[in-house]
């Protein structure tokens, strides 16, 4: 039998609602993260999801919903973005020693690890994008996180990087043991790796497994049937039944597809 | 008088210079360089409530812009202006209103001329003891402190996630830039207090590899531009605050070929 703290969530959200001005970004959001989960949200552009993660990190407060995190939850949270100001002249190291309780070693290991090493005395900015990124998620690393959280991981980042880089995603949550909750435009690419999967348009029209997920008629009335999602503009098919996603529906976290 | 008459505004100067570029540094990095400016305008109105008050000037004037300071940053984000609309109200107009309410108290002992541009070689002890005091909490602060401030420089998101405590960071690094600027009012003058913080920095970035390396060089640009400065004022007559930043202006443009070479 796994234990209390291994099964209790890290992080709970109820009925999260944000708006900014009129307009209604979070309706109505819930979501349980468990210790070693991999959770994937999706979703067109401006839907809210990088809103979700901030109220989630306690970086936007929600109008209402309750949040609960474990207490003294440790989280690395790799940003979207980052842009570094040219005026102030930065290493990678002395980027990376930034993150708090991070040591000569640490940094060392997951410059390794992440295959960045021969970065580590270069200036932070003359990286390409790529290399950009991964600096970015070992600092998130450098944090020994319960939660790694990840919005856009391969944003700037060549298709064969991105592959790579999603295929590490797996990998570090078994080292480090830790739970990973991130942002894709491209659910095919992150499939494998992910335990679940919420599929947001303000709202969650769908969540479950990734395999349930892209047979939901919701999910396809977002990204479409056959186009590749990553590169899919938001087009709203009107040509299929909208069984799962009604978007008056305010319970939305009662779509589940186990 | 002694033939060291000198010794007092060199180190005046010095004092000023050596937490001037430290906090120049995060002035330029932070983009704050107008911050720093309407610190430097609303000192004038500290001045003038010493002056109503007879409280000691210098305390006055510190007081006069930590009270400033700290109520410029909730206005920041609660006013409703842009940054730049609200600092530029507020910057003028306590100057201006500082000027009016100087002209009403008709105290002749006040020199609005050595507020304005600085009086530096008739800087006493006393105003060189409060510039020891607060340089040296300056550097010991920033010194103790340094990671946390500079994390939150880099990414504010970042290190609140991180658990570090990022308003109360904000708060320490303007309470010790509207100090160092209230002392700089003597020294260079009001209206040049800002090139005391931002041109050392821009120097020392052309020759810097890292944040520390950077704060340290702007701190010895500024000396230097002070040495200089006041050798000048000695030797031409010229008046000694704005000899002070003339240096300080060549030595960046010294550091231009070196800069685009390092770009």
């Amino acid at each position: 039998m796994p234990s209390e703290t291994m099964t209790s969530p890290l992080l709970q959200a109820t009925g999260i609602e944000l708006s900014y001005r009129d307009r209604k970004v979070l309706d109505h959001i819930s979501l349980t993260l468990r210790p070693g989960q991999i959770m994937t949200i999706i979703g067109p552009n401006g839907t809210g999801k990088s809103s979700l993660i901030r109220v989630l990190l306690g970086l936007l407060t929600p109008q209402a919903g309750r949040i609960e995190r474990r207490p003294g939850l440790r989280i690395g949270y790799m940003p979207q973005k980052l842009q570094l100001d040219r005026r102030m002249p930065l290493t990678v190291r002395g980027f990376l020693q930034l993150a708090k309780g991070a040591d000569f070693n640490a940094i060392d290991h997951w410059l390794q690890r992440l295959s960045i090493q021969s970065l580590a005395e270069q200036s932070v900015h003359s990286l390409s994008g790529g290399e950009w990124q991964r600096v970015l998620l070992a600092r998130a690393l450098l944090r020994n996180p319960e939660l790694l959280v990840l919005d856009e991981p391969v944003q700037g980042v060549d298709v064969q990087g991105q592959a790579e880089l999603y295929a590490l995603i797996p990998e570090l949550r078994d080292e480090l043991g830790c739970a990973v909750l991130m942002i894709s435009h491209d659910l095919h690419l992150v499939m494998s790796a992910t335990d679940e999967v919420l599929c947001l348009n303000g709202h969650i029209c769908c969540s479950g497994h990734p395999d349930s997920v892209t047979a939901d008629p919701a999910y396809l009335q977002l990204f479409g049937k056959d186009q590749q999602p990553v590169f899919a503009p938001y087009v709203h098919h009107h040509d299929h039944d909208h069984s799962c996603c009604d978007h008056t529906d305010t319970a939305a976290g009662a779509h589940k597809h186990d | 008088m002694t033939d060291s008459w000198w010794l007092l505004p060199l180190l005046a100067g010095v004092l000023l210079a050596m937490s001037a570029g430290p906090l120049g540094s995060f002035v330029v990095w932070k983009r704050m360089a107008f911050f720093g400016d309407t610190l430097a305008h609303g000192a004038l109105l500290g001045i003038t409530f010493g002056v109503m008050t007879d409280l000691d000037p210098t305390l006055a004037l510190v007081a006069g812009s930590l009270v400033l300071a700290v109520l410029l940053l909730p206005l920041q984000r609660t006013s409703g202006l842009a940054t730049d609309t609200l600092l530029g109200i507020v910057s003028h107009g306590t100057l201006a209103v500082g000027l009016v309410l100087l002209s009403l108290t008709g105290d002749i002992r006040v020199d609005l001329n050595a507020y304005l541009f600085g009086d530096l070689l008739a800087i006493d002890q006393w105003h060189v003891l409060w510039l020891l005091l607060s340089t040296t909490l300056t550097l010991v602060l920033l010194r103790v402190f340094w990671t946390d401030l500079l994390a939150v420089t880099v990414s504010p998101e970042l290190a609140r996630i991180e658990g570090r405590p990022v308003a109360a960071l904000e708060l320490l690094l303007t309470i010790l830039l509207a100090c160092t600027v209230a002392l700089a009012m003597k020294v260079v003058g009001i209206l040049l207090i800002s090139a005391m913080l931002i041109i050392p920095a821009a120097t020392a970035r052309a020759f810097a590899r890292t944040p520390g390396q950077m704060t340290l060089l702007a701190a010895a640009s500024g000396v230097l531009a002070v040495l200089l400065g006041v050798m000048a004022s000695f030797r031409w007559d010229t008046p000694a605050g704005p000899s002070i930043v003339v240096s300080a202006l060549l030595l960046f443009l010294l550091s231009l070929p070196r800069r685009s070479a390092a770009q």
